[in-house]
């Protein structure tokens, strides 16, 4: 009777990486920037996942696995290469940003709700910042979970979360300047 | 300025990410505080925000019907269980023998696996138009690059009076962990030397044979571990060549 039902949920790959294939994907596009990169790097992802299935350990956070398999991939993809030449991800260890006064970025969206501003702030952030806080915000992952996505201690995780949420502000304060 | 160092953690609060002390005495703040409420609610907002704008982009119904057709052919994992592993108990102790052989094949085989992947990476990246994507011959520019790409440091060794140059490197993945790639050249011949740490990868036990042989591997390779991290040094390059850059590597590293 056990046996049977340890039988029935034994999961498969299947089973377990399709709920995924949605999130993974916009990842990816957020990535990419391109729609035939975005599936590339998806359909790259499962084959390397389908592939490595045997040796992935059970109990381990399958969601970071994943994300963690997508996001090498594209870090040696040529994109990728690009993209996290533009910055170096130095002095890491800066002290979380200090609250701000005054007319802020965040009052700006409440006041203005504009969509558009920050799709255009969230894509021109340097990829290291663009994916430590889409993991956050939009996957709502834990600081553990993005730790082992990203293959960082979790200081790292806090502190270039806080600079990836700075430099977002910074942008949007400009675009509401512009605009 | 009372509130500066509230502030100072106000993301991780609202991340939900602080101890439970933490959070209860923050939430006790942020009720009473009207400068931290008001930037607290407004960073809630931008949360809000990026959470709905971040789910923009949603695949094709082509592409999902073709990634589905082709993991269709599932192959189910066995499952580890207290059931598993009372049987295997049972036949272990019926064929102990029969199950020594299948793990002594299954080692063979995992290490057979690593061998193939690192063999590849270094045929990939020597087949590349753009091999490196570092390049330079100056230990003291290809280190720092690797800085805030690896999670972890190494030492390059000194080249001169040897055969050896550096013709750059590049970062470089083995099981889904991130690592150092560093080319070099021999009488025209390219050797990869690979660099990972020990405790991320997932490596067989045999791999520190000396004994054992890998099949179907046209390389000289040499492999150790060493100051926690694991070494790979892989080309077409004689054997002796082969020793004698990884010999550079111990003595570096030791």
């Amino acid at each position: 009777m056990y046996l049977a039902r340890l039988d029935a949920q034994s999961d498969s790959f299947e089973e377990l990486a399709m709920p995924l294939f949605d999130q993974l994907y916009n990842f990816a596009h957020w990535l990419t920037r391109n729609r035939e990169e975005a599936e590339d790097l998806v359909q790259e992802t499962y084959a390397k996942a389908l592939k490595g299935f045997s040796s992935f350990r059970l109990g381990t956070n399958f969601r970071a696995w994943m994300f963690r398999i997508l996001r090498n991939t594209f870090l040696t993809s040529r994109t990728g290469l690009k993209a996290t030449m533009i910055l170096s991800v130095d002095s890491e260890e800066d002290g979380p940003e200090l609250g701000v006064e005054g007319n802020t970025p965040e009052t700006i969206l409440m006041e203005r709700s504009n969509r558009q501003l920050v799709q255009s702030a969230i894509d021109e952030l340097p990829v290291y910042f663009r994916e430590v806080v889409l993991l956050c915000d939009v996957e709502e992952m834990s600081y553990q979970e993005i730790a082992e996505t990203l293959s960082i201690p979790i200081g790292t995780v806090m502190s270039r979360l806080s600079r990836a949420r700075k430099t977002l502000r910074d942008g949007l304060r400009l675009q509401f300047q512009k605009g | 300025m009372v509130c500066e160092s509230w502030k100072a953690k106000l993301d991780t609060y609202l991340d939900g990410e602080l101890p439970s002390e933490e959070m209860r005495a923050f939430d006790v703040h942020v009720h009473n505080c009207p400068s931290c409420s008001a930037d607290a609610l407004t960073r809630v907002q931008m949360k809000r925000s990026i959470q709905a704008v971040g789910k923009r982009f949603t695949p094709s119904a082509a592409f999902r019907k073709r990634m589905q057709q082709r993991i269709e052919a599932k192959p189910r994992r066995s499952s580890f269980g207290f059931a598993w592993m009372m049987a295997t108990a049972v036949i272990a102790i019926l064929a102990a023998v029969g199950l020594t052989a299948t793990y002594n094949e299954r080692e063979g085989v995992h290490t057979e696996r690593v061998y193939s992947e690192v063999a590849d990476l270094h045929v990939t990246t020597l087949a590349s138009s753009s091999p490196v994507d570092v390049i330079s011959t100056d230990r003291h520019t290809v280190k720092p690059w690797f800085q805030g790409k690896i999670p972890f440091a190494f030492d390059l060794p000194e080249l001169q009076n040897s055969e050896f140059s550096l013709l750059g490197g590049r970062m470089a993945y083995l099981d889904q962990t991130p690592g150092a790639h560093l080319i070099y050249d021999v009488r025209k011949h390219h050797i990869s030397v690979f660099v990972f740490q020990e405790r991320s990868l997932r490596l067989p036990t045999r791999l520190n044979e000396n004994s054992f042989a890998p099949k179907n591997v046209a390389f000289n390779m040499e492999t150790w571990s060493q100051g926690g991290l694991r070494y790979f040094v892989i080309g077409d390059a004689s054997a002796s060549d082969i020793a004698s850059l990884a010999k550079l590597f111990k003595a570096d590293a030791s």
